[in-house]
This record gives C-alpha cells, sequence and structure tokens, in this order.
C-alpha cells in the first residue's frame, strides 16, 4: 500500500465515506439539536475529492472568512479532522447556544462555546467511523482559527499534498432556521489510512 | 491584468501586469524579481523538501524544486541571475493544537528551506513577511517591486 493516494481511492471507499457522511451528520443534527434547543434537519451529505485549486472555489473563494476548528486524533489511527464553516454561520450557532450574551465577534466566550460546538459536531463524525470500523478513536481539544478560507484550508492541503494533489472532504448541511454548511475533512495518517480501509473490509490480505 | 497563482502553482509576470496568491496559509509566497527589467515570478510552495515524498512530480509544490522551477521560468522571461531579488511572504502556523507537531510546524519549515534555497542559489532575499498565525493574500507588483501584503482584521503591509 505504498503507493496509496487519493486518486486510486476506490468507489468502495467512497461509498464508506458518505456512509460516514450520512451516519455522522445523523448524528452530529441529534446532538446539536438538544444543544440549540431547536429543530434541526439535515440534507444528504456530499463527499467530493477536489483539486487543490478547487477548494477555494467551492468554498466561495479563498479569502471567505471562515471558522475552523481543528483537533488531533489519537488511539488505534491518528490524525486531524477539520471542522469549518463560514464566520456567519459560527456566529448563528454561538448565538444560538448563547443567546444574547454573544457578540458578532469572536471574544473569547464566543471562542469557547464555537469551540464546544465543534466538539460536538467533530465528536459526532468520529463516533459514526469509530462504530464502522471498530476502532478506538480519541480526539484532543479543538484549535480555532478565524480567517480566510485559503489560510485555514492549507493545513489539510498540505497534510493531503504529502499523499498526492487533491483533497477529500465530507460536505453536510444541516439546517435550523438558515441553512448550516458544513465542511469536514478527514485526514488520517498514512498508516492509519490502511487500518481504516482494512477495518472496512476493502483492503484483505 | 493580474495573474492567478493557485496553491502548488506558479507563474510569470511582467509590467504593467501584477501577480497575486490568495489565502496564503502555512504555505509561502516566493517572488523572484528583476527590476531592470520588471519581470518577476511567483511560487506558492506547500511543503519543504521533494526528496522526502515519493509522489513529487509537481514540482511547485515543494521550497527545493519550486524556487529552482521558479528560476528556470524567470530567466525564460529575459531576467538575469546576478540581478534577481527574492522576497517572500507567508509560513503561517494556523494551529497550535499540539504544539511539537511537524505537521503544524510546516509553516516555519516551508520558510526555512526557501531561504536555503535562495542562498545555495546566490539569490538576495531582501524583504520578507513570515511566520505569526494568520492568513495572508499577497499581490506583486513588477513596475515597482512592492509585495503588498492584506490580512484580516490588519492594516495593508508592502513590503
Amino acid at each position: 500500500m505504498s503507493e496509496l493516494s487519493l486518486e486510486t481511492i476506490s468507489t468502495t471507499y467512497f461509498d464508506v465515506l458518505k456512509e460516514l457522511g450520512n451516519i455522522g451528520a445523523g448524528n452530529a443534527t441529534t446532538a446539536l439539536a438538544s444543544l440549540l434547543q431547536c429543530k434541526v434537519d439535515m440534507k444528504v451529505p456530499q463527499v467530493r475529492v477536489l483539486d487543490f485549486k478547487d477548494v477555494g472555489t467551492l468554498l466561495g473563494g479563498e479569502e471567505q472568512e471562515m471558522a475552523g476548528a481543528y483537533l488531533a486524533v489519537e488511539g488505534d489511527i491518528t490524525g486531524s479532522i477539520l471542522f469549518l464553516v463560514k464566520k456567519e454561520i459560527a456566529i448563528h450557532l454561538v448565538k444560538k447556544l448563547m443567546g444574547d450574551m454573544a457578540s458578532d465577534e469572536f471574544g473569547e466566550m464566543e471562542v469557547s462555546a464555537f469551540k464546544e460546538i465543534s466538539n460536538i459536531i467533530t465528536g459526532s463524525y468520529l463516533n459514526a467511523l469509530s462504530t464502522l470500523t471498530n476502532l478506538c478513536i480519541y480526539p484532543s481539544i479543538p484549535d480555532l482559527a478565524i480567517d480566510m478560507a485559503g489560510a485555514i484550508l492549507s493545513v489539510p492541503a498540505i497534510e493531503f499534498g504529502i499523499m498526492g494533489d487533491k483533497i477529500l472532504l465530507i460536505q453536510s448541511q444541516i439546517s435550523d432556521d438558515i441553512d448550516i454548511d458544513g465542511f469536514f475533512i478527514m485526514i488520517p495518517d498514512m498508516e492509519s489510512y490502511e487500518k481504516i480501509l482494512r477495518a472496512l473490509g476493502i483492503i484483505t490480505d | 491584468m493580474e495573474i492567478k497563482v493557485g496553491m502548488a502553482d506558479m507563474n510569470v509576470c511582467v509590467s504593467p501586469d501584477s501577480i497575486i496568491t490568495l489565502g496564503l496559509g502555512s504555505c509561502v509566497g516566493v517572488v523572484l524579481y528583476d527590476p531592470s527589467i520588471k519581470t518577476c515570478g511567483m511560487v506558492h510552495v506547500m511543503l519543504p523538501d521533494s526528496t522526502a515524498i515519493s509522489n513529487n512530480s509537481n514540482t511547485a509544490k515543494f521550497a527545493d524544486t519550486g524556487v529552482e522551477a521558479l528560476l528556470k521560468m524567470v530567466l525564460a522571461k529575459g531576467a538575469k541571475k546576478e540581478r534577481l531579488v527574492a522576497k517572500i511572504a507567508g509560513g503561517a502556523q494556523m494551529f497550535s493544537v499540539n504544539k511539537d507537531s511537524p505537521t503544524l510546524k510546516v509553516g516555519e519549515r516551508n520558510v526555512q528551506a526557501v531561504k536555503a534555497k535562495l542562498k545555495e542559489l546566490g539569490i538576495k532575499l531582501i524583504a520578507e513577511d513570515t511566520g505569526e498565525n494568520f492568513g495572508r493574500t499577497v499581490i506583486f507588483y513588477p513596475e515597482t517591486g512592492e509585495y503588498l501584503i492584506r490580512a484580516i482584521g490588519k492594516d495593508p503591509k508592502t513590503i
């Protein structure tokens, strides 16, 4: 498996990721509804493999201001996870959680609230992955960046860059009173990729 | 005209045009500039070392091969190596969840690798805006040799 790259990932793995996206988004919807005390709907998530140059366009341009939560993952697999939404969506979610106490800019409280929301959302996806693979996965505390989409995405792009020229992401749409487009990027380390594929039965030998 | 350079991409630019790369994070935007013919090239490198990776066919992706390939491109446009100067920007550390993670410190490693390559090639680095923890959009104007840096919530800066 030394030549593993996103270009050669099988359609089976793609389907598995889609299923993972579905279950993850389902979990996230339930968790968000209970955290935010409101009704939350979800749409079928999309799994996308994109060239680096097209990623910015999908997110509304490289200079689109976004909130990204980054977590390191340990356990049976290692790697990292990035969850990102447009900044105004992040503020919307924070306001839902904090009510009138939240402002339109990211202060200490807003950062902390968004980290909590990111924890819940990424936790939902990780639970789905853990259930599908029977692997133990422990996320770290998230770190937050509010910055240009291109700059935030350079982090996973560089990690994917070690393997190829494409980036793989799950786009999920949930909605309460507004549509929330969330992008979820999983970057398992090389060895962990193989472990995941093996646990899913895609590689057998 | 504004020439756009994407991630792991490079191009050349002659005055009065300008050359731009949007939303640099840990990547580095390297400009090689020949003032006497107002010609420059820009490469957007993502990783420090092409020799550490087997899948390394895209030369613009790496600091070592990227700077060399860019040099070839600007020389082909009529630039003279002895007149070339360099300006660089980017190499931020966007996240610090694990401070010692080599992946998260890749910005710093990119900057070091670019500097080492420039030194090896004998090209003088005359200005830089690197490191810290924020994204940058960079535009180079070969007419004046100015490298403009924009960041969210900060005043634009020219180096």
